[in-house]
């Protein structure tokens, strides 16, 4: 007790404040282990998997506020790697294959990484959509990929050698997982003195300059960083679904995937993740609505929505709540 | 027969014609993009659609109205420019204040709404406009084909195009949006009435890109999908142009179209993505693109 009588009421506070994340994040964890029992658990594969997707796009545009109008074409370069080392190469176990086709993704997202923080703001935008663009092209004409039809019968395989994953709870955990992983990089990143100089870029991009930070390598690592989060759950969503197709690679999926963390909340860490379980779950229950043609419409409204009048997204707005009323 | 480098000289003419049309399109609407950003900073997303919709009014207009091509040409451009202002008054405004990326992303949800309101009336296999009669036919020049439509293209969006740049460049009006551009609250201070100068700026931005959109019609498959992937590939002009310069978004869409018209004579594999590795040479050399300032 005499420990605590010599803390200052902010290191109780911040003690306080870490206890109850802590306890947050363990009850989302018990969630994410009981969630299969309840749910279907393919449509929660599906979640974690674009939530991934929409985490390490949010590392970009809510860390350091880079907004890719192209990550697509990770989450396809992701995919497609994965699917061809799996399905060509039968020995090959199904973590070995997601291994492949993230690296595949780092590599791509640095190329991309280093042409497009060379143009700031809009331009950047710009930029990353012309680039994925042209990997949509490149996966189009590419012998490979199967063109329009996408790879199909991609094994699943046994984790390790071991674990056989075509049972969908093993799949599950598996995801999960991979998801957890995801997260806490992305987690460490943010709370790092790296993260907090890449906050400092967002802020004020010339301050960081003067201060003497090496504004351009700290943009390029996020980039890769996301680039490769957003492969690594291309990779994951491919083993999950047995399959890799254009889809991933249109822009649309790149317009989704921003949907997605500006829905949920731009630069808050659960945001992507509600944002993503919104997104799908609408998605999926609309494609069995007589609404299902309007599914393209209702996600532009929903755009529109967002930008003029709920700007901070769902997990921003409730943290702005609590922060007027429990404080 | 004549030979290029191995290819007809018909061909390679001909597909010269061809690059030089998407050439004057992607002019067109890269003009349209700098007019809007020069004074609302925002790109506009919603560009393709709004090119989409130019030619889907002069469908609609032709099918259901008995309006013909020369009515849609002058109708269209005010009926989707009207539209445009009313989009900037009711809903642009709103967030004008905020990061300018928060328009791209309204200008893209717009783009989505538009285009898929419009596949679930037409589908996405695309309608067929008539060639005008009296832009029908051709003249054999001896070296090329040359089918009026597409002679009449090239010199009514260069037409329109020089237009522009006169007005903006020699004309009070366009004194006052190049003003604008600099400094909006200075000219708000002069008496200038900014908010309604960014209301017909808008306004006609989208004016062009329907335009260009009626233009098209009798050439491409007037589709709900038409506007998207042209989009893209204007957006690649523009980082390679940069939005810096009305002449030189004119010339880096015309020059970016004939580089893609030679690149199907000699590689067709890589036609489709010819302007995005230029882009990617610009990045690299000159990262504030061709006739960009340096931000």
């Amino acid at each position: 007790m005499s420990a605590t009588q010599t803390l200052t009421p902010a290191m109780q506070r911040r003690r306080q404040a870490k206890l109850r994340r802590n306890t947050l994040y363990l009850v989302l964890i018990a969630i994410g282990l009981a969630a299969p029992f309840v749910a279907y658990p393919v449509f929660l594969m599906k979640v974690l998997c674009f939530a991934l997707f929409a985490c390490a796009f949010n590392l970009l545009l809510g860390f350091a506020g880079l907004l890719s109008f192209g990550h697509a074409a990770f989450l396809a370069t992701g995919g497609y790697f994965t699917g061809i080392m799996l399905a060509s190469y039968p020995g090959l176990t199904p973590e070995l294959g997601i291994l492949i086709g993230t690296f595949a993704a780092v590599v791509l997202g640095t190329l991309f990484g280093a042409l497009a923080i060379r143009r700031q703001g809009i331009y950047f935008a710009m930029v990353t959509l012309a680039l994925a663009q042209m990997m949509f092209f490149f996966f189009v004409q590419a012998p490979f990929t199967g063109g329009e039809d996408g790879l199909h019968g991609v094994p699943r395989g046994a984790l390790f050698g071991l674990i056989d994953l075509n049972s969908n709870l093993n799949m599950y955990y598996f995801v999960f997982a991979v998801f957890l992983i995801g997260f806490a990089i992305i987690h460490r990143a943010v709370h790092s003195p790296y993260g907090q100089v890449l906050k400092a870029i967002r802020e004020n991009e010339p301050r960081a300059v003067s201060l003497g930070y090496n504004v351009d390598a700290y943009k390029l690592l996020a980039f890769v960083l996301s680039a490769g989060l957003a492969g690594l759950a291309g990779a994951t969503k491919t083993v999950v679904f047995q399959l890799a197709s254009l889809t991933d690679a249109h822009w649309h999926m790149s317009g989704e995937v921003i949907l997605m963390t500006l829905l949920g909340g731009v630069g808050t860490l659960f945001g992507p993740l509600v944002g993503a379980g919104l997104v799908v779950s609408l998605q999926t229950q609309l494609a069995q609505s007589p609404l299902g043609n309007w599914v393209s419409v209702i996600l532009g409204a929903i755009f529109v929505i967002c930008v003029l009048s709920f700007r901070s997204g769902i997990v921003g707005e409730i943290q702005k709540i609590v922060r007027k009323n429990f404080k | 027969m004549t030979m290029i480098f191995g290819v007809p000289l018909m061909v390679f003419m001909g597909q010269l014609m061809l690059g030089l049309i998407n050439g004057a399109f992607y002019a067109l609407l890269s003009l349209g993009l700098a007019v809007i950003f020069g004074l609302l900073k925002i790109v506009n997303f919603a560009h393709g659609a709004q090119y989409m919709l130019g030619a889907f009014a002069a469908l609609l207009g032709l099918q259901y109205l008995g309006i013909n091509y020369w009515v849609a040409l002058l109708l269209v451009p005010l009926v989707v420019g009207g539209l445009g202002a009313l989009i900037e008054r009711f809903i642009l405004r709103r967030i004008a204040h905020l990061d300018h990326l928060y328009g791209l992303l309204l200008t893209f949800g717009l783009a989505l709404i538009f285009e898929g309101t419009l596949i679930n009336f037409f589908g996405v296999s695309g309608s067929s406009y008539p060639t005008p009669a009296a832009l029908e036919g051709g003249h054999n020049l001896g070296f090329m084909f040359l089918p009026t439509y597409r002679a009449w293209v090239l010199v009514a969006a260069l037409g329109v195009c020089l237009a522009t740049w006169f007005i903006i460049e020699r004309t009070r009006l366009g004194a006052y949006l190049r003003a604008g551009t600099e400094n909006p609250a200075l000219m708000q201070a002069f008496g200038v009435n900014v908010p309604q100068l960014i209301t017909l700026t808008y306004g006609f931005g989208v004016a062009l890109a329907a335009f260009a959109g009626v233009l098209a019609a009798p050439l491409y498959p007037v589709s709900p999908t038409m506007g998207s992937s042209l989009l893209i590939v204007v957006f690649a002009v523009v980082v390679i142009g940069g939005m810096g310069s009305i002449l030189g978004a004119i010339l880096t869409g015309l020059g970016m179209g004939l580089i893609e018209g030679l690149t199907k004579v000699y590689y067709p594999e890589a036609a489709n993505t010819v302007i995005f590795l230029v882009m990617v040479v610009v990045l690299m050399l000159r990262p504030a693109g061709l006739f960009g300032k340096e931000a």
